[in-house]
């Protein structure tokens, strides 16, 4: 696939978000604070958010920001403050080093594994025109280009999704009410 | 960028599979989950910019069912933390059989 | 059963729709007997106080059952017998009637169908199909039942002798517990023995043959509560057993060679095996292993001897005059493949002769009454076999006939002179041996009528003129000489002798053990009834003749040993003296045997007369020498009591140990099969490969395999992701790395 030629200023940043991506994530699987863990996600995840928008997905750039980084960030650190575990926590709270080796060994595994998976050949008829979401951008404007397919095309998914969306929110507040479901 | 984007969505999504190989605390691994989660976001987005928008629009049912997932899942380690007041998975093992 | 007659060819066979057809209904009688007398014997006997089958102090274990038994009944001389009365079984009397008269209706039943027989003068076997018994792609077994001459002969012998035997066993075996049990398992044998010769084909011999050595087992061991009894009774089983292993390989050879497995078939089509081949000598060598174990040859006679712990009537009836001819039988059955082997027929011949006068010697130094009769029958049973092994099949089964005419009359008469030594001891509680020669003597004075009648088949035995034995046995000397002078056995050789010297030396065997019958069994009469009376003074006052129903079969065997002989005159004689027709039975089983006779003595000269009268001349001053030796040599007077013998010494000793052969064979063979099959089989196989590793181990292996699932189940979610993740990795790695 023969990509554009992308300038120096293009690069630079995408190397630099997607190496702070990286650095957080280590960060993060590192930490025995939940707390502190919670906190490097979400600079991952702000990271993942620019890189989106350098990619030509805006959109899904803020929907980063404001759906992974902005609620369910704030979720998880809402349970953690409740429930009080935000203190570090014991020692024997991850695996020994053993079994850290060899989770590392897995994951070299797997990791060798998806890079020959990615050496597939790609389909080349599929790949849209360079100027593609440029047009899509002038057409319809940013939210437009998502909400088209997601409206038309993706109908159905789309209400399935709130469907789901509904049992999972009825599925929480029951879950979350302890004893008093039932018991009384 | 396209060999790029997929070589860090692959190191993110490993580090998120190696987190939850190695913690025991129940939220870590959780949020772990939602790394591996991101990191696949990452490679509908990065596809997409060759093929069409139908990945941008994968990505949002993606993040959909990745916060009910995480509300649902919040919930029920809120509840095992009422009965047992640890979320440690090594003392959460009653189906041991 | 369906009663299917053969295909349109038996339609126009001469004995079609004629009594011939009930022919099935000879073996079904003895086989109706044998279910009521085992119904009536399931209604146990009385037991007096004292049970007659526990092991009492007899050292034989007639004496047990005899004992009690002749305490009442027809002895009217016990006197002073305080033995508490062992009743009669309470259904004595029915057995009494059922068990003889099924024996004496099939004897009817064959003399009418022989009968018919005669006037038809059938050329070829009346074969009565009645289904099919093992239909297997090419091999086709019937179950059917084939008349002929040779059959006949053998079911007129078979049904005859065995009434004779019932009637006598009605007295003998009187107040025997086991009564009906004794003439159930009787006349089942009549039954099995009569399958056997009546059988088409060899798979239907075969049940006969086996069936005979079951029920040989069963009332050999009769009296099983004494364990030689039983061991006895397994000895003869287990050395039948090895036989019979040859005799299957053979019929599995024959299948596989030529396909055929039915008398009719194997006859045409035994000349596709080619005459003298490897094939058909192997066939015939592993038919005859299968007939030394039946009919108690070298290397598998040594049943025989020890079979004798079984009731007189069974050692009559079974180990005299049916089941061990069984193996003479089979081999004129299987005349034309032991016609087209000379080397087969030479191995017969040799075995027969050595079996003849090995078992000859050891007779001459027995004591016990019934084992001299055991090895005389082991070595007349030799003779038959040098008969058919030349390939004079008439002759062998001739001497088959007048053999059961007296050696039944033998053996009865011995189980008379037993019957009433027993009574005598039992009379005075004495316990010593009813059957040791040692303890008789002079018993002439008080059994005259056994004397005279075993006197009788005495001199037939030895081969005294005009006697049944001395035409029979002369027969087959004379058929060797005749063989030996020009014969295909004779151009043959084997390894490496030329044919007519080992037949010259045959002939000599047997006119050597011709001498020794005569000596030993002279020497059995006069030590049991000449003489001295040993038996002591006390017990000679209840010595007396036998009842009627036990002397009357031995008088109508008697008349048949005299007799007897007019069966097959030789042409020598009738060509002189007017007696009557010659060579009958040779004329009567020419249909069956003839080409097969011819086959051997195909091109051969006869011999001169004079000759043959010469030998004649020679067989006879054998057989009086013998005689005459014995009256000289061993005085009856000088015979020890049993309770002061002394043991003997050197060769003589060997012999009277009969040159320890069971010994030899005990340490050879059996103990180590026993060892090996303890330590190895038994441990090592059975307990350890069997049991231990693929019972139990595949126990222990599935117990393992849920051990290793049973880890996976920690109910921790953390395992599960490892499981989970472990699972992605692997699959990753099949899809990938194809």
């Amino acid at each position: 696939m023969i990509e554009p030629h992308y300038p120096l200023f293009y690069v630079f940043h995408f190397y630099l978000f997607g190496a702070i991506a990286l650095a957080s994530a280590i960060a993060f699987v590192t930490r025995k604070s939940p707390v502190a863990a919670a906190l490097w996600l979400v600079n991952t995840m702000f990271s993942l958010a620019a890189l989106y928008v350098m990619l030509d997905a805006q959109f899904i750039g803020v929907m980063q920001v404001l759906v992974y980084a902005g609620a369910i960030m704030v979720v998880f650190l809402f349970v953690v403050m409740l429930l009080n575990l935000g203190h570090p926590s014991e020692l024997a709270d991850a695996r020994g080093l053993g079994w850290k080796l060899a989770a590392g060994l897995i994951g070299l595994g797997l990791l060798s594994e998806i890079g020959i998976i990615l050496h597939a050949k790609l389909p080349e008829q599929l790949i849209v025109a360079r100027d593609f979401h440029e047009q899509q951008l002038q057409k319809l404007n940013a939210v437009g280009t998502i909400a088209a397919p997601l409206f038309k095309d993706y109908l159905l998914a789309f209400e399935l999704t709130s469907v789901l969306l509904l049992v999972a929110i009825a599925g929480a507040v029951i879950l979350g009410r302890g004893r008093a479901v039932g018991a009384r | 960028m396209l060999a790029e984007s997929l070589a860090l969505t692959a190191a993110l999504f490993i580090i998120g599979v190696v987190g939850v190989l190695i913690h025991r605390n129940a939220i870590i691994i959780f949020m772990c989950v939602e790394l591996m989660l991101t990191a696949v976001n990452l490679t509908f987005v990065a596809f997409s910019r060759f093929y069409g928008t139908a990945g941008q629009v994968f990505v949002v049912f993606v993040m959909t069912v990745s916060a009910a997932e995480a509300a649902v899942g919040l919930a029920i380690i809120i509840a095992i933390f009422r009965h047992r007041q640890t979320i440690n998975l090594k003392d959460i093992n009653l189906l041991k059989g | 059963m369906l009663l299917q007659t053969a295909v349109a060819a038996a339609s126009q066979h001469p004995l079609s729709g004629t009594i011939a057809e009930w022919v099935w209904l000879l073996p079904v009688l003895p086989l109706a007997g044998f279910v009521i007398n085992g119904l009536l014997s399931l209604n146990s006997a009385h037991f007096g106080p004292t049970d007659p089958n526990t092991p009492a102090h007899h050292p034989h274990s007639e004496g047990a059952a005899e004992a009690a038994a002749l305490s009442h009944g027809e002895e009217a001389g016990a006197v002073g017998d305080d033995h508490h009365a062992v009743k009669r079984h309470r259904w004595a009397t029915l057995t009494s009637i059922v068990g003889p008269g099924v024996l004496i209706v099939a004897f009817l039943l064959a003399l009418a169908i022989w009968q018919v027989m005669v006037s038809a003068h059938p050329e070829t076997p009346f074969i009565q199909r009645y289904f099919s018994w093992m239909p297997v792609g090419d091999l086709q077994i019937d179950a059917a039942f084939q008349l002929d001459q040779l059959s006949m002969v053998m079911i007129l012998v078979i049904t005859g002798v065995g009434a004779l035997i019932h009637i006598f066993s009605v007295g003998y075996m009187r107040e025997d517990p086991g009564y009906p049990r004794f003439f159930s398992y009787l006349n089942l044998f009549v039954f099995f023995m009569l399958v056997l010769v009546l059988g088409s084909n060899y798979p239907v011999l075969f049940v006969g043959w086996e069936g005979v050595g079951l029920c040989s087992y069963l009332l050999i061991g009769f009296w099983f509560n004494d364990k030689a009894n039983a061991d006895a009774g397994k000895k003869a089983f287990i050395v039948n057993r090895i036989g019979d292993f040859g005799l299957l390989v053979a019929m599995f050879m024959l299948f596989a060679n030529i396909g055929v497995l039915d008398f009719v078939g194997v006859s045409a089509k035994a000349v596709e095996l080619g005459a003298g081949s490897a094939v058909v000598t192997a066939i015939c060598l592993f038919m005859f292993l299968g007939c030394t174990g039946k009919s108690a040859q070298i290397p598998l006679y040594i049943w025989l001897p020890d079979a004798m712990a079984g009731p007189t009537p069974v050692s009559a009836l079974i180990h005299a005059a049916t089941m061990v001819t069984a193996g003479v039988y089979l081999i004129a059955r299987s005349a034309a493949l032991f016609s087209l082997s000379p080397v087969a027929s030479l191995t017969v011949a040799v075995v027969g002769a050595l079996t003849a006068i090995f078992a000859a010697t050891i007779g001459l130094k027995q004591w016990d009454i019934k084992k001299v009769l055991a090895y005389s029958t082991i070595s007349q049973l030799g003779y038959m076999f040098i008969g058919v092994g030349v390939g004079a099949y008439v002759s062998g089964m001739f001497h088959l006939v007048t053999h059961a005419f007296f050696k039944a009359l033998l053996f009865l008469g011995s189980g008379s002179v037993i019957h009433a030594m027993h009574a005598a001891y039992h009379s005075t509680h004495s316990h010593e041996d009813a059957q040791d020669m040692r303890n008789m003597g002079g018993l002439k004075r008080y059994l005259p009528v056994t004397c005279v009648l075993m006197w009788i088949a005495t001199l037939a035995i030895s081969g005294i003129p005009p006697f049944s034995g001395f035409f029979s046995k002369d027969e087959i000397l004379g058929a060797v000489f005749a063989r030996a002078h020009g014969s295909t056995l004779a151009s043959a050789t084997w390894l490496g002798i030329p044919g007519s010297t080992l037949l010259y030396v045959v002939y000599g065997i047997g006119l050597a053990a011709a001498l020794l019958t005569a000596i030993y069994m002279t020497r059995m009469m006069l030590y049991t009834f000449h003489g001295p009376v040993r038996t002591g003074t006390e017990e000679e006052k209840y010595l007396h003749e036998v009842p009627w129903v036990m002397t009357g079969p031995l008088v109508v065997l008697a008349i048949l040993t005299i007799f007897g002989g007019w069966l097959n005159l030789p042409e020598v004689v009738t060509d002189i003296l007017p007696v009557g027709p010659g060579e009958v039975l040779t004329r009567w089983l020419d249909p069956v045997v003839g080409p097969a006779t011819a086959r051997i003595t195909a091109g051969a000269s006869h011999v001169p007369v004079a000759t043959e009268e010469m030998l004649i001349g020679l067989a006879v001053l054998i057989a009086v020498a013998g005689i005459l030796f014995a009256f000289v040599r061993l005085k009856p007077s000088r015979v020890p009591r049993k309770a002061d013998a002394i043991p003997e010494h050197g060769f003589e000793g060997v012999v009277a140990n009969k040159y320890y052969v069971d010994e030899a064979l005990d340490r050879t063979v059996v103990t180590p099969v026993y060892a090996s099959s303890r330590n190895f089989l038994w441990r090592i196989i059975d307990n350890g490969l069997i049991d231990g590793f693929f019972v139990n181990g595949s126990a222990a292996l599935a117990r393992g395999f849920g051990w290793v699932g049973s880890r996976l189940q920690t109910g921790n979610v953390g395992t599960y992701a490892w499981v989970l993740v472990v699972g992605v990795l692997v699959m990753l790695a099949a899809l990938t790395l194809r």
